[in-house]
Order: C-alpha cells, then sequence, then structure tokens
C-alpha cells in the first residue's frame, strides 16, 4: 500500500566502488576536488583514514584550511608545513599508517624560493614587502602552493598513497588554472613591461602602445605609490633567476595529475551550484585527460519510508482535525520535508548524472552534526564505501 | 491598523548595508530582499554586487548586469530597485579618466591585460576601487536630494570581509599620498559612520555559526558598525518538546489511515528522533548567536528555492518586527 519515493534518476547510474580505489596499489595520489564547503576536506581525511586502516597502506592527506576542531582531533595543531603522524587509528592486522599535514602556504612559497636560489638573494627576496604580500595574501598562491606540496610528497616516494584535499574556492576550477595563472605572473612579460617598459619597447606587439604605457606606469606610480613599484622591481630582480622555474614546476605537477597513477574524486552537495560546478569540472578533467575516478555526493539526505510527502501531508492535515494525535501529526510533517527534500535533491544530481551518465556515484548521507573527529570520518568512511 | 503604523523600516536606519556572511548562507538572497523592502512605497534603492559573480542577474533571472545602474525590480507602492555589479577594472579606468584623462589610452591598456595586471598587483587596490565606488553611489545627489534612499552591497564572504572594509590600514601602507589615499580614507570614514551597518547572515550550521561568531569579532576590532545576524532558512519548530513512541505513532497513523506496518512506523520514528537530535544542536548554535548580543532576525527556509516571487516573504520576514 506504500508508493516508491520518486526518484530524479532517469537511469540506474553506476556505483563509485571507493575501496577498489583505495586497495589498489597503482593508485597513488587521490585528489578530491569540488566548489566550495561541499565537503572536500571531510571527503578527503576519510578516505585516508579508510586507506590506512582498512587497507593497510601508507597514507598521508594534505589537508588545506582544515576546520579547527577537526584538525585538532587529526593532531594537526601546529602548522609546520610537515606530516605527522596521527596515533588515534585503528589499522589492526592491517598494518597501514595515517599522516597528515596542513598546508602552510607561506612556508611552501619560502621552500620553492629557497630551493631556487642561493641564501643571498632569498633572505633579500623574504625581505621584500611585495612577496610578503604575495605569498599570503595573492588569489592563486594557495593552489599553486598545493601542487608544489604534492609534488614534494609525490618526489619523496615515503607514501603508497596521497590524499589531497584542494583549497576552498568558489570554482573547483581554480584548483586547475591558478597555478598556471600564478606562473604565468611571475614569469610574466607585463611584470618586466611594466617595470623596464624601455627593455622590451621595440617588440612589435607592444610599440601599439608602449607609449601610453609610460603613461600609465606614471599613473600607477602616482596612484599606488612609488614604493610598492619599487618594492616590485625589487622582487623582480631578485628573482630573475627563477623565471621559468615557477612555470615548469607547475608543468610538471600537472603531468603527474595526467598520470595513471592519480584517480580524482569529485565531490559535491546536492545543490544546483555545486552541481552546475562539479560539470564544468567534469568536463575539463576529460578535456585535460585527467582521470576522474568518480563523484562523491555528499551530505545527501534518505528516507526509509514509502510516503509521499502530499499524502502524509493530507494524512497530517486530517490528524489536526480529528485531535488527540500532535506528536504524530508533527512527526509525519517532519517527514514529509524530508521526502520533499529528498526528491528536490535528487532532482539537482540528476543534472550531473544525466550529462555523466558513465560517471560512478556514491551517495553520502548527511550526518545530524559536523564531523570533527576520528570516529565521524570512520562514519563517512563507511558511508563513501556502502554501495 | 492604528498602533501598528510605524514604518517597519524604521529598523534598519542605515543608509549603506553591507550583507556577508559565509559562502553560500544566502547573502545575495538576503541583500536583494532587504534592498526590495528598503525600496517600498515609492522609493529607490541600490543592489550593488562586487565579486564578478553575476549572482543579482542570476537570482532575478536577467542577463549579466554591466557596469552601469539599471532598473531590476519595481518594489511594492511603486518603489525601485536598481541593480549595479561593480568591476574593478573599469572601476579604474573611470577614477583615471576623472584625474588623468587618459582616454583611448586607458581602452588599449586594457585590451594588452595592464589594467587587470595593475589591479592584480596590489589586491587592495581592487578593493579601494570597489568600496570607493559604493561610497560615490551612497552619498550621491542630484538636485539636493540623495539619489538613492539605502545602497544594500552583497558583500565579500565572512573570510574576506575585514579586510575588504579594513581598506584605510591596507592602502595607507601601499600609498603614502596621492588620489588613491584621499578617497580611501573617505571610504574608511563612512564605513565607520552611523551611516553604515554590516549584517551577518548564517544558518544554523556549525560552520557559518563559528564564522559568524569570528567575523563578528573581528569588525568590532575594526570599528565598523554591525548590524543584525540574520539567521537564514529557519525550519518551524516541529516536536519541539514531544516526546514521540512508537505505539503513539502506530495509533496516529490508523487514525490517518495510513500504512501501520514495522517499517513505516520505525522508519517514522527514526526520523522524528533524527529531527530533535538536529534540533537540539541548531538550538544550542542559536544560543550562541544569542550571546553576541546582536538584534537577531530569522528567515524561513523556503521549500521551493529563492525566486523573484519567493523573495518577497523573505522581504516581509526582514520587516517584520521580531
Ligand atoms: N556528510 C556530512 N554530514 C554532515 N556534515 C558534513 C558532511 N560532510 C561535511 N560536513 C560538514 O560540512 C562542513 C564543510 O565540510 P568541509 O570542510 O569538508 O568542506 P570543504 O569542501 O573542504 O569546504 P571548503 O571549500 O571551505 O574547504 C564541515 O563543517 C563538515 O563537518
Ligand atoms: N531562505 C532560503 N530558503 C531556501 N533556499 C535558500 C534560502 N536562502 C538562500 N537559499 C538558496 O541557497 C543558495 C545560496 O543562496 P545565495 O546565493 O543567496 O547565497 P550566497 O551567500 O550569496 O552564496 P555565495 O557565497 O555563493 O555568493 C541559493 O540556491 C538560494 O536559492
Ligand atoms: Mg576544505
Ligand atoms: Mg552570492
Amino acid at each position: 500500500m506504500t508508493e516508491p519515493v520518486r526518484s530524479g534518476y532517469a537511469r540506474p547510474v553506476p556505483s563509485l566502488d571507493v575501496d577498489r580505489i583505495l586497495a589498489d596499489p597503482n593508485v597513488r595520489i587521490v585528489v578530491c576536488c569540488g566548489s566550495g564547503g561541499v565537503g572536500k576536506t571531510t571527503t578527503a581525511a576519510a578516505l585516508a583514514l579508510r586507506a590506512a586502516e582498512r587497507h593497510g597502506r601508507r597514507t598521508v592527506v594534505l589537508t588545506i584550511d582544515p576546520a579547527r576542531r577537526l584538525a585538532q582531533s587529526l593532531g594537526l595543531t601546529e602548522l609546520d608545513n610537515t606530516p605527522r603522524q596521527v596515533k588515534e587509528i585503528d589499522a589492526g592486522e592491517a598494518g597501514g599508517e595515517l599522516h597528515a599535514m596542513m598546508l602552510d602556504m607561506k612556508r611552501t612559497f619560502d621552500e620553492v624560493v629557497l630551493t631556487h636560489t642561493d641564501p643571498v638573494r632569498a633572505a633579500e627576496i623574504f625581505a621584500n614587502p611585495f612577496y610578503q604580500a604575495m605569498s599570503s595574501t595573492f588569489s592563486g598562491t594557495q593552489e599553486y602552493m598545493a601542487m608544489e606540496k604534492l609534488g614534494q610528497l609525490h618526489a619523496r616516494g615515503e607514501w603508497d598513497l596521497i590524499v589531497v584535499d584542494t583549497p576552498p574556492s568558489r570554482s573547483a576550477l581554480d584548483f586547475l588554472d591558478a597555478p598556471a595563472r600564478l606562473a604565468r605572473f611571475l614569469d610574466g612579460r607585463m611584470l618586466r613591461l611594466l617595470l623596464a617598459p624601455a627593455r622590451a619597447g621595440g617588440r612589435s606587439m607592444f610599440t601599439l602602445v608602449t607609449a601610453s604605457f609610460n603613461v600609465f606606469t606614471k599613473v600607477v606610480q602616482k596612484i599606488i605609490g612609488a614604493q610598492l613599484l619599487t618594492d616590485l622591481s625589487g622582487f623582480v630582480a631578485a628573482l630573475d633567476s627563477m623565471f621559468g622555474g615557477f612555470r615548469q614546476r607547475a608543468e610538471q605537477t600537472y603531468r603527474i595529475l595526467q598520470a595513471r597513477e592519480t584517480a580524482f574524486l569529485l565531490v559535491a552537495a546536492p545543490e544546483p551550484d555545486a552541481v552546475r560546478e562539479a560539470a564544468f569540472f567534469a568536463r575539463r578533467l576529460s578535456e585535460e585527460r585527467m582521470p576522474l575516478a568518480g563523484l562523491v555526493l555528499n551530505r545527501v539526505h534518505h528516507t526509509a519510508v514509502d510516503l509521499s510527502a502530499e499524502r502524509t501531508l493530507a494524512a497530517a492535515a486530517e490528524l489536526d482535525e480529528l485531535g488527540g494525535h500532535e506528536a504524530t501529526a508533527e512527526a509525519l510533517r517532519v517527514h514529509a520535508a524530508l521526502a520533499q527534500q529528498t526528491a528536490r535533491e535528487q532532482s539537482v544530481a540528476a543534472v550531473f548524472t544525466d550529462a555523466f551518465p558513465g560517471v560512478p556515484t556514491v551517495e553520502v548521507t548527511a550526518q545530524p552534526a559536523d564531523i570533527h573527529d576520528v570516529d565521524g570520518l570512520r562514519t563517512v568512511g563507511d558511508a563513501l564505501s556502502r554501495r | 491598523m492604528p498602533g501598528s503604523e510605524q514604518d517597519p523600516r524604521a529598523a534598519w536606519p542605515a543608509r549603506l548595508h553591507v550583507v556577508t556572511g559565509k559562502g553560500g548562507t544566502g547573502k545575495t538572497s538576503v541583500a536583494a530582499a532587504l534592498a526590495l523592502g528598503l525600496a517600498a512605497g515609492g522609493r529607490r534603492t541600490l543592489l550593488v554586487e562586487v565579486e564578478g559573480r553575476q549572482g543579482i542577474a542570476e537570482l532575478f533571472e536577467t542577463e549579466p548586469l554591466p557596469y552601469e545602474e539599471r532598473r531590476i525590480a519595481t518594489a511594492a507602492g511603486g518603489g525601485e530597485v536598481r541593480a549595479l555589479a561593480v568591476d574593478a577594472e573599469l572601476a579604474l579606468l573611470e577614477y583615471l579618466d576623472l584625474f588623468y584623462k587618459l582616454g583611448a589610452a586607458g581602452r588599449a591598456l586594457r585590451k594588452v591585460g595592464a589594467i587587470d595586471f595593475a589591479t592584480t598587483i596590489a589586491p587592495g587596490m581592487r578593493d579601494v576601487l570597489l568600496t570607493g565606488k559604493v561610497k560615490e553611489a551612497t552619498t550621491r545627489t542630484a538636485e539636493g536630494r540623495r539619489v538613492y534612499h539605502a545602497v544594500v552591497l552583497d558583500a565579500p564572504p565572512t573570510g574576506r570581509i575585514g579586510r575588504f572594509l579594513n581598506v584605510t590600514a591596507e592602502t595607507a601602507r601601499l600609498a603614502k599620498m596621492g588620489p588613491i589615499k584621499t578617497q580611501s580614507e573617505g571610504v574608511a570614514a563612512l564605513l565607520r559612520s552611523p551611516m553604515t551597518s554590516v549584517h551577518v547572515v548564517t544558518l544554523l550550521e556549525e560552520m557559518p555559526v563559528q564564522e559568524t561568531v569570528d567575523a563578528i569579532n573581528e569588525l568590532t576590532a575594526l570599528g565598523i558598525p554591525i548590524g543584525k545576524l540574520i539567521v537564514n532558512a529557519t525550519r518551524p519548530p516541529l516536536l519541539a518538546d514531544a516526546r514521540v513512541t512508537q505505539a503513539e505513532l502506530r495509533r496516529g497513523l490508523a487514525a490517518a489511515g495510513l500504512p501501520t506496518e514495522r517499517g513505516v512506523v520505525a522508519g517514522l520514528h527514526a526520523e522524528a528522533k533524527a529531527h530533535q537530535t538536529r534540533r537540539a544542536l541548531e538550538e544550542s548554535l542559536r544560543l550562541d548567536l544569542a550571546e553576541l548580543g546582536r538584534p537577531m532576525v530569522e528567515l524561513p527556509l523556503l521549500p521551493e528555492g529563492v525566486d523573484r516571487a519567493s523573495l518577497d516573504k523573505l522581504t516581509a520576514a526582514l520587516l517584520t518586527p521580531q
């Protein structure tokens, strides 16, 4: 006598087997990406924990801006930019290990500078106010440094599996685009042009605007102050030896992301914006020939009761009239709201699954409270593996 | 209705309303609803966005907004809402033109990416330009009268709001003199005056509430006036203090002619319990917010989502004395 809950799915969606990925020795990197606030950090940490506990892998998770309480329970109280072993896990016989770290973008930037230049030059760069501002606030720095750190961890070869979280940004694509943008900026012609118009002035492409450029430089100087340009100029001079290096490093990491050992997991919440972003990202990954392993649809609501919202609400109204069944009437309204939400979420999710019918998907149920500890991560890990 | 004649807009006295909050909490929806409410009764308001997101156009289902003030909606009683998407590059050009008459050269510079470059190397400059434009609109007059009764800014999220609004400190570091310096001082003065009010939108979830607390502390330290806490997407208080038993549910289901088999009863019972757990958490978050000692406004969760039609419900809730 019960009617089925309507599903937005037009056809069955292949289910994502997270355990197969985590257990596969050929998979060395898992990247969790998606738009802001969908659960990238939580998913990354839950997957890493599961890889260590269930699949005996020596795992490191690179988190970025984790929520304070989650960071604390992973022992990430210090921002020291190196992985620390998480002791509170239950690896049992499998013998896996979990190491966790939190990206410190400023320090990572410093490390890049140090490896590319001599200590005197490095000291000069560190003291430069423009460098100081840029290494902590420039948009794209975080993405670049996340890539850089991934490259470093990978090069150390100490781990069976590296799970990477990606920076909180509105668009998931920023993770792929920002490093190249920053590298272009640092290698940039514009930078040289602005600081030494005469040097590049002969180039045909710029002759037309060279004159206005000179005006522009003066104007910029007037507006933002000559000091900034002087700092910038000092920065560029000190960095001269590294030009090219930035782009090269970004390209290297990009190649790692294209390799077979890497699996991308796209995380989305069942909300229109997040699902739209996920679709953009999936399209982009396939253009870049980067391997998309599947979609994690996080914070999804479910109901086990096959009663439609309409029918439930009508029954609740009936009980109101009868009187004496207040608690049941309210329980029915709670169910109706859940049924409506479930139906809405499924139809939102179908926007993605209809466009990418071949992408395996797993749904993770919304937990009643936030995830702040190892137990919570284990619960999410179990949900990720429920097939 | 005599006695209730007081204009509900008296609760929103500022001229510049800055709406912030964690990403996705409803900043754009709330800013739009507020702009509509403050325009009611023949007034004119300006709804401004500064992040290049075209969130306003999306909400009102119009073409992307140009860098130009355009009527986007009419409000109850003949009011008008105009919208503006401020573009930092164009604001810089407009600004350069004002002081240096760059003309065509300015456009050429834009083509080669120089303007973008200039706003990139000095991120603080971008914010000065954006807030400068907001200030200009807020204080603009025509024939001795204010052009806008109120300006509502769909602002950057809580994580960046302090830096965004704290223009003077940032630019004083970059610009020791010159027009930008003068301009940023004017903006800073407006933002610290009673003409401005920063409202923080939150959901009853842990991270948004945490970010709200952090933002309030940060803004307080910066001396920027804080307005209301806007608790968005709240649900009706079902099963507030009822204890629900399976036996009771079975009787109720039977009375309503619904199936009473085990699965249904146990399922509804579990859902009721989960709902109560969630509610208890929301209650404690509400208390955390109340501790901040700011006026709070609650907006309902709109099951159909937010569009032009349902926006009126948010407007009504914003203007209902609570
Ligand atoms: N399945 C879930 N059930 C309940 N809460 C969840 C779930 N997944 C994530 N959360 C909570 O949602 C919030 C956002 O999650 P998280 O920090 O992992 O997202 P993110 O994508 O990394 O965000 P950002 O883009 O800001 O980095 C956190 O408070 C987290 O505890
Ligand atoms: N009261 C509400 N009831 C139902 N849905 C809502 C409510 N308020 C906002 N939403 C929905 O939540 C989503 C986010 O809202 P909105 O775009 O206003 O948030 P935002 O804070 O501006 O987001 P962003 O940080 O991405 O700019 C939208 O899909 C919107 O329709
Ligand atoms: Mg995160
Ligand atoms: Mg918005």
